[in-house]
């Protein structure tokens, strides 16, 4: 039922000009073929980790390692916070590891051939609960934060069709309603993680704020996010223009645009939000996601937008679904018609291997038996290879 | 029968309307059943039988105690629960209660030598007990002085056989004991069988019952080819309400799918997924089996417990005798007999009873 749109890229793989690193797959190189990308195989680290911390670089030869990102790096590239298991697991091993799997990598060889020109590829990372979409979209932007692209990244798209508190009635256009709380979190996430593009990019309009207040043609973005920040009530406002900018501005090429969205299929579902007279607000109605969903239609370029399904956070929706027809419905299905869908899936026994190899490395199991091959067979057996049951099983050993 | 009728020689029948002792009296009031009442109501349990073996269309000459028992429970059908409370037709020696009958004569004598005991039937049992005793060392004193004693084991005699408990020995000599006489007996009973004797082996006999041995066998699936030649083997499972059946294939890789939905996602609980892996990390096998199940009923625990029965009975088709042994020790392969217990009137449920105020 998933239309496969044919690859944007053709078969003579154009290569990015300024960014020619490995592209396309390789043939897979025994280890020995690359001394200079791996620790040395006595070192106990080498099966679960290596040590490339450039996600541009990986490349099947990595696959089942994990890799480590500096804990710098994760406050500029990552502000709204990573997944709160994955955060307390970095917060208790002191450094984040993430495994490199082939859906990521599939996507990273998608990235790095695309070709500006055209209009931007939509990617939907989908899969059933627990396998691992939501840190895949993380090593992507990753990869995009250090090849330097701008990273529009909203951490959770189901944050801001439930559980508001104030709806304002919006100043824009009266039939929408304003999110003043989840536009200014996130205009600050924002400016923390791409401050070196506020000064650079122009605005292109006039935007009148109120009587005293307004932002002239040709003042930096800065200025809006500024604003956003310091007068709550137009921050959603200013969300919409950020984006309206981005989105005129990135054909321009001056810089990449990367949209990430997780949770993606909260644009198109039903809110759990009320008026005042108790009658539903459908998603339409709120600003914040109206610009949204301007920003994932496929009508500009320069860039590429990766989204992510998720039935945890979603309303309304049975738990057994994962496929885009059953999260996004109808509606969502043809707004995000075409794009080109990745299934994640539960671990290889490589990929399991690696994982608990990585746990025994950092003393996380302290199990007599889970050393053992019994141990491993039972963990396998109790997760399925599902990686987030793995590590709530994990948590109690 | 033979007790009643060894002790009540008929010449001294209570027939004598004249002078009745004050004993006998006495006698008589505690005595609940006569013993023309018994025999009458043996004539009318004969004529009786021949009455219903006539009405059921069966000879009357070949009609036993199984052919009443199921003619009764024909005509007489019955919905309780406890099965001695519904209607019985047995001869009247098994419904009335074994009594003794007066054990003095009419000048007040008693019949028996040791009825000044109390308990004149067993130790006149042990009496004779002991006299055996006695013969059996003269008799084995007298081969050893001639030289023919031979070492013989009788232990096969008693294999499969038990002593009689109290209660069976009670009832036996109708007379209360206690259990310091029951040892006793036991004790010179044991000590009889030591002397290796063959004349004394029809008097212990009496004393042992046999004991029914256990089945142990359990019930194992046959296996099953499909189309290419992989062996299967199903079985069902129940627990609580839920019914499940559960089909393993010999070689797999540890997958299970479930109402045609995968473990992983049909049990979300840690908890019904470690009962499903019971039966395979039991028997070291978690990776190698693939099992296909249907479920029904019941809630997500009953299902997972009906699941790992019905998975434990396929894997008996796959292992060795002993394995299914270890399994059946293990627990794996009985059926949990719990459900849920009724509510009572009078009570807010099934044991907690309603709040107690004082006043």
């Amino acid at each position: 039922m998933l239309k496969r749109m044919t690859r944007l890229v053709s078969g003579a793989r154009q290569l990015d000009p300024g960014r020619l690193l490995h592209g396309g797959p390789q043939a897979p190189q025994s280890l020995a073929a690359h001394p200079d990308n791996q620790v040395p195989d006595g070192s106990p680290r080498a099966v679960s980790c290596t040590s490339e911390g450039d996600p541009a670089r990986h490349g099947e030869q990595h696959e089942a390692r994990h890799y480590c990102i500096p804990l710098q790096d994760l406050r500029t590239t990552f502000p709204h916070g990573l997944p709160p298991r994955f955060g307390m697991q970095v917060r208790t091993f002191n450094e984040a590891c993430l495994m490199v799997r082939r859906p990521a990598l599939e996507l990273l060889h998608y990235l790095k051939n695309t070709n500006f020109a055209h209009p931007a590829v939509r990617y939907v990372l989908y899969g059933e609960k627990g396998t691992g979409k939501t840190l895949s979209l993380c090593h992507v932007i990753h990869f995009c934060a250090k090849q330097d692209w701008l990273i529009l990244h909203i951490p959770d798209a189901h944050l801001w069709v439930k559980n508001c508190r104030d709806l304002l009635q919006s100043t824009y256009n009266k039939q929408r309603f304003d999110q003043p709380v989840e536009a200014s979190s996130w205009l600050k996430n924002f400016k923390t993680a791409n401050e070196r593009f506020l000064s650079q990019i122009k605005v292109q309009e006039k935007y009148v704020w109120n009587k005293r207040e307004s932002t002239e043609k040709g003042h930096p973005l800065g200025e809006v996010v500024e604003q956003g920040l310091t007068h709550v009530r137009n921050a959603t406002d200013a969300v919409g223009i950020v984006l309206k900018e981005l989105k005129s501005q990135s054909r321009l090429g001056a810089f990449r645009l990367l949209v990430a969205v997780d949770g993606v299929n909260a644009l198109w579902g039903r809110t759990t939000l009320k008026r005042e007279d108790k009658s539903p607000v459908a998603p339409e109605e709120l600003a914040l996601v109206h610009s949204l969903r301007k920003m994932v239609r496929n009508d500009w370029h320069g860039g590429a937008i990766v989204l992510t399904l998720s039935q945890t956070g979603s309303l309304f929706k049975p738990r057994k679904a994962y496929l885009p027809q059953e999260l996004l419905g109808k509606e969502g299905f043809d707004a995000l018609d075409p794009f080109i869908p990745i299934l994640v899936s539960n671990y290889s026994p490589k990929e399991f291997e690696s994982c608990i190899q990585y746990y025994l490395e950092n003393s996380w199991l302290q199990h007599e038996k889970a050393h053992t091959e019994e141990g491993k067979k039972e963990l396998l057996f109790l997760s399925n290879a599902n990686p987030g049951q793995l590590e709530r099983l994990c948590a109690y050993l | 029968t033979a007790f009643l009728t060894g002790l009540l020689p008929v010449s001294r029948l209570l027939h004598t309307t004249g002078v009745t002792t004050k004993k006998n009296v006495a006698a008589l009031r505690h005595e609940a059943y006569t013993v023309d009442f018994i025999k009458k109501q043996i004539e009318e349990f004969n004529i009786g039988k021949r009455h219903l073996a006539n009405m059921m269309g069966e000879d009357p000459e070949t009609f036993t105690q199984e052919d009443i028992d199921r003619a009764i429970a024909y005509l007489f059908p019955s919905g309780l629960f406890e099965k001695q409370a519904r209607p019985i037709m047995k001869h009247p020696e098994q419904i009335f209660p074994k009594q003794r009958a007066i054990q003095w004569g009419e000048d007040g004598r008693p019949f028996h030598f040791l009825f000044y005991t109390g308990k004149q039937s067993y130790y006149s049992l042990m009496h004779e007990a002991y006299g055996k005793l006695l013969e059996a060392e003269k008799h084995q004193n007298q081969l050893q002085a001639k030289g023919l004693f031979s070492e013989k084991t009788k232990t096969k005699d008693l294999i499969g056989s038990r002593w009689l408990i109290k209660e069976e020995l009670e009832e036996m000599l109708v007379e209360k004991l206690s259990d310091q006489d029951y040892a006793q007996f036991i004790r010179l009973l044991e000590r009889l069988l030591t002397l290796h004797c063959g004349a004394k082996e029809e008097f212990v006999q009496r004393f042992r019952r046999s004991i029914t041995v256990q089945s142990k066998k359990q019930l194992i699936e046959a296996l099953q080819y499909d189309e290419q030649g992989t062996a299967f083997s199903t079985s069902e499972g129940k627990r609580k309400s839920a019914k499940a059946e559960a089909v393993v294939y010999e070689h797999g890789s540890g997958k299970i799918s479930i109402n045609g939905i995968d473990y992983l996602l049909y049990f979300p609980v840690t908890q019904d997924r470690e009962q499903l892996m019971f039966p395979f990390h039991f028997l070291d096998r978690l990776g190698k089996h693939d099992a296909t199940c249907t479920v029904s009923g019941g809630g997500r625990s009953s299902q997972a417990g009906a699941i790992r029965l019905a998975l434990a009975r396929a894997l008996c088709s796959f292992i060795t005798e002993e394995e299914v042994e270890w399994m059946r020790q293990a627990g794996l392969l009985t059926a949990d007999p719990r459900v849920r217990e009724r509510k009572k009137p009078g009570q807010e449920g099934a044991r907690r009873k309603f709040t107690w105020k004082k006043r």
